[in-house]
């Protein structure tokens, strides 16, 4: 007993079972992110007037990360021209190239959250806020790099701030009311910053895995069933084209706005 | 052409190595084998790739889920009845299981909270959804397609791990500090992050997996129906079980997934302390909470819902696929206006994802959002309505043969209509103002999925039984299982209408009794006597309806072994494909790949010798 349209397209639907399986999945993907998509906006828009951070994220890394990733797309679509002529060396070096742009796509990610990890926002006794990157922290004092503000609002908009002046500030411990780093439970934005592109880390990270065994022990099938295997890499190119595409609107809904 | 339906039927190895011309993996290495060696326990009942026992798994596994989730109602309706009494008999044992919750054999008001909110995920999550779509759906669909098998075998059984991995992942929760999840099967949000269990973040996580294992399953089904329908099988000649499938499949892909979101962002505020659903300035008796704030708490509301309402539909149009299979095969006609039916289905499909904020009239999320959720809910009644006319119109004029599948189909159509009807009111939201949140709303949608959707799926198991065991069930326990389970189930539904016109408010865990005791004179209009003592009756009714399954259960295992053996391999003379395999059918399902040259519904063809023509039967003329 066999499955029929493995492999071969049906004459009438003109597709083969892996393809639409796909697409469907993917259909899926759509109503999963625009749900957290929503959510962004709802948050937004009920945030209090003034409250929704601007220029919190670094566009260099941004914009660095979306051309890793377009770069990736043409890769990707290059390794499976390259399987359907049967021209296996480029393959490899064309998903080689994938790989090795989403691996820098995660560990610039990586450096993105570990920069929030490390900023502080720290409300003194004295009603100023102190903002920056934690340099050292013992039992009685605690370092940043940052600045001073009177007014938390100060902190939100940052691309209305042209010159922000940052030095060492020496806090210390007994000035302290409460002290938080940007992690998820800092506010909204943050909640919402971290669950967008950690679940779309996950799916790159997914991708990235599926990607590696096709180049790597997966590829055995190109000898036996090249057909066969030139669909797979179709299949999990289809993938990766709509994770890059969740990206292309992460990057502004995230860093530009 | 011809080459690519290549490789079809053969159960015969010589068959299937003359085709053989793809000699690849085709992803199930397992069958090329199956002739030669019997496969072990673990690889052919629990590690199965096959269909037919995926659906036979998913049936048995839901069902003993529908019976835990009857039992916890029946806790719940003693707590209603006699609050702060010992439950008898068992109550020793909740204590002995649960500990303090349960002190005593009394069940404490958050244990109430538990059960009511586990009920209703159990009921609908891991009991008659899985059974209604995932194993009659998993069973029937490739049968009545004449397709070999599903699309993706092992994502079938991924789908099945995943399932059953989520159901013990719930059943877990009970038994952790704090007990299983307490904010209802809606887990509305504050209350979700602040009642202090970790049963919620355990719900959550079962929710996921379940969440995953239905967008396996909708993926499989909907590629299925599109690509292995043997030759001949047009659209319009699918069944309509395959049709309301189909639409179900959709319903399950598209909505699940927003509450997937909506369960990652709960999941992110129990156990990384985010606000998105928590608002600024959120007091948890007493102190101010230790949250950032800024969140929405309408935002899970519409998430849920956004799923919630689809999955109504999700529970209703497979049970009316399979009422409309035998009510077709019992009338010995057509069903009336399949194409009407088809339409409507993909219809009421359509609809379901625009109505879900009539859920939430109450929250004050703006009467002009409110007027439009009221339009569109009034709209999908339309389709509703027609799919039942077809079936009450298909009875017009046909000798109607009855037996245990058709009682419980004929019983469907009128508790699916008092289900229906009574929906009408809590639709406008005039109304639904002073009825929501009471027992009416109880009484309503248990309607349309407990003697409505439940009828159906007992219809289905007595129906396709013959077909999985080449045996019958006991006609005579049948019937008496129909006749109980539908006095049992109006003798506890019913009341409840009353109940809630009257003002009894639903999630009161004891039963209304503090409620009808506080007198405000012209402001809290209290519960009168009869009504609390409806309570007492509704009890036993559940209890009744609980023995009422007693012969379900017994009839259902004894006649896999001892059953009457049916004489041929179409035992009730139906014409769709699912009854043209050997019984029961072989992996690979059919002996010679089917050409299908008709309808799905060629009844009492005028000229034939037999009342009924199969679709893969050439000759005689066609009514489609």
């Amino acid at each position: 007993m066999e499955i029929p349209y493995t492999v071969k397209n049906r004459p009438d639907t003109g597709i083969y079972n892996a393809k639409l399986g796909v697409w469907l999945f993917l259909a899926s993907e759509v109503m999963l992110f625009g749900g957290l998509f929503s959510a962004y906006v709802l948050l937004r828009v009920g945030a209090q007037p003034g409250h929704w951070p601007h220029g919190w994220l670094d566009v260099r890394f941004g914009t660095v990360n979306t051309i890793l990733l377009a770069l990736s797309a043409i890769t990707t679509l290059l390794a499976w021209a390259a399987c359907k002529v049967r021209e296996f060396g480029k393959f490899k070096f064309f998903h080689g190239c994938t790989i090795l742009l989403a691996l820098t796509f995660l560990g610039i990610k990586s450096y993105e959250y570990h920069d929030k990890w490390i900023h502080y926002e720290i409300q003194l006794k004295d009603g100023t806020f102190a903002d920056g990157h934690l340099e050292e922290q013992d039992d009685k004092q605690v370092v940043l790099h940052g600045r001073i503000v009177k007014d938390e609002k100060d902190l939100y908009d940052l691309r209305a701030q042209k010159d922000i002046q940052l030095g060492e500030v020496k806090i210390d411990r007994a000035n302290i009311v409460k002290m938080q780093n940007y992690g998820p439970w800092h506010n909204t934005f943050t909640a919402i910053y971290f669950t967008l592109t950690g679940l779309h880390a996950l799916h790159i990270l997914g991708g990235t895995l599926v990607i590696f065994y096709l180049w790597g022990p997966g590829s055995k099938m190109y000898k036996t069933d090249p057909e066969r295997f030139t669909n797979r890499i179709e299949v999990s190119g289809l993938f990766w084209h709509f994770v890059d595409l969740v990206w292309i609107f992460l990057f502004p809904v995230l860093y530009l706005t | 052409m011809q080459s690519n339906v290549q490789q079809f039927p053969p159960n015969r190895p010589e068959a299937a190595e003359a085709h053989s011309d793809h000699g690849h993996d085709h992803g199930h290495d397992d069958h090329g084998h199956h002739e030669h060696h019997e496969p072990g326990f673990w690889s052919k009942y629990i590690f199965s790739t096959d269909h037919k026992v995926i659906g036979i798994q998913y049936g048995l596994v839901s069902l003993s889920f529908m019976l835990f989730g009857f039992f916890l109602m029946v806790m719940m309706r003693w707590q209603i009845a006699h609050p702060g009494v010992p439950v008898p008999v068992i109550g020793p044992v909740l204590a002995a299981l649960l500990g303090q919750p349960a002190a005593h054999g009394i069940i404490s008001p958050e244990l109430y909270n538990s059960f009511g909110a586990m009920h209703g995920t159990i009921m609908v999550f891991l009991g008659v959804v899985p059974l209604a779509f995932a194993a009659f759906g998993n069973y029937v669909v490739p049968l009545m397609i004449g397709a070999p098998d599903m699309t993706f075998p092992r994502i079938n059984m991924a789908s099945f791990h995943a399932f059953f991995l989520g159901g013990l992942v719930m059943l877990v929760s009970f038994f952790i500090p704090g007990g299983a999840a307490q904010a209802g099967w809606t887990s509305y949000s504050p209350l979700a992050s602040t009642i202090p269990t970790d049963g919620q973040a355990f719900w959550l996580v079962g929710m996921v997996l379940l969440i995953t294992s239905s967008l396996l399953g909708a993926v499989n089904f909907i590629a299925t129906i599109i690509q292995l329908r043997t030759p001949g099988m047009t659209w319009m000649r699918l069944p309509f079980f395959v049709w309301a499938q189909f639409v179900t499949a959709f319903l399950l892909l598209l909505a699940f997934p927003p509450l997937e979101a909506a369960g990652l962002l709960q999941l992110m505020d129990n156990v990384a302390h985010t606000s998105f659903f928590l608002p600024t300035g959120l007091a948890v008796s007493g102190p101010v909470g230790q949250v950032s704030g800024g969140g929405s708490p309408l935002l899970w509301q519409h998430l849920f819902w956004f799923l919630g309402h689809p999955e109504v539909y999700v529970l209703i149009l497979p049970a009316m696929g399979i009422v409309a299979e035998i009510i077709a095969n019992n009338t010995r006609k057509p069903i009336w206006g399949y194409k009407s039916l088809v339409y409507a289905a993909l219809v009421v499909g359509f609809l379901s994802f625009i109505v879900w904020a009539h859920h939430m009239y109450l929250t004050g999320m703006g009467q002009g959002i409110a007027t439009f959720f009221q339009a569109t809910t009034m709209i999908i009644s339309i389709p509703s309505v027609v799919i039942l006319t077809c079936m009450f119109l298909s009875l017009w004029g046909g000798s109607i043969r009855i037996n245990t599948p058709m009682l419980f189909a004929l019983g469907f159509l009128p508790m699916f209509g008092i289900g229906g009807l009574t929906g009408l009111p809590l639709g406008l939201a005039a109304s639904d103002l002073y009825l929501h949140d009471t027992y009416y709303v109880i009484a309503h949608f248990h309607y349309v999925v407990a003697p409505g959707t439940i009828f159906a799926l007992f219809a289905g198991v007595y129906f396709w039984f013959p077909k999985m065991t080449g045996r019958r069930m006991s006609e005579f326990w049948g019937r008496v299982h129909f006749w109980c389970s539908f006095t049992f189930m109006n003798l506890v539904f019913m009341p409840m209408f009353a109940q809630g016109i009257k003002g009894m408010l639903r999630r009161m865990s004891d039963g209304g009794v503090n409620y009808s005791a506080a007198k405000v004179p012209g402001v809290i209009d209290t519960l009168p006597g009869t009504v609390m003592e409806l309570n007492t009756w509704i009890l036993w009714a559940a209890v009744g309806l609980g023995i009422a399954q007693i012969p379900f259960i017994i009839n259902l295992f004894w006649s896999i072994s001892h059953g009457e053996k049916v004489k041929s391999d179409n035992p009730w003379h139906a014409t769709t494909l699912d009854w043209q395999t050997p019984t029961p059918p072989p992996h690979g399902n059919f002996a010679h790949e089917p050409h299908v040259v008709r309808g799905p519904y060629d009844y009492s063809l005028p000229g034939e010798a037999n009342d009924y023509t199969p679709q893969s039967e050439t000759g005689g003329k066609s009514a489609h």
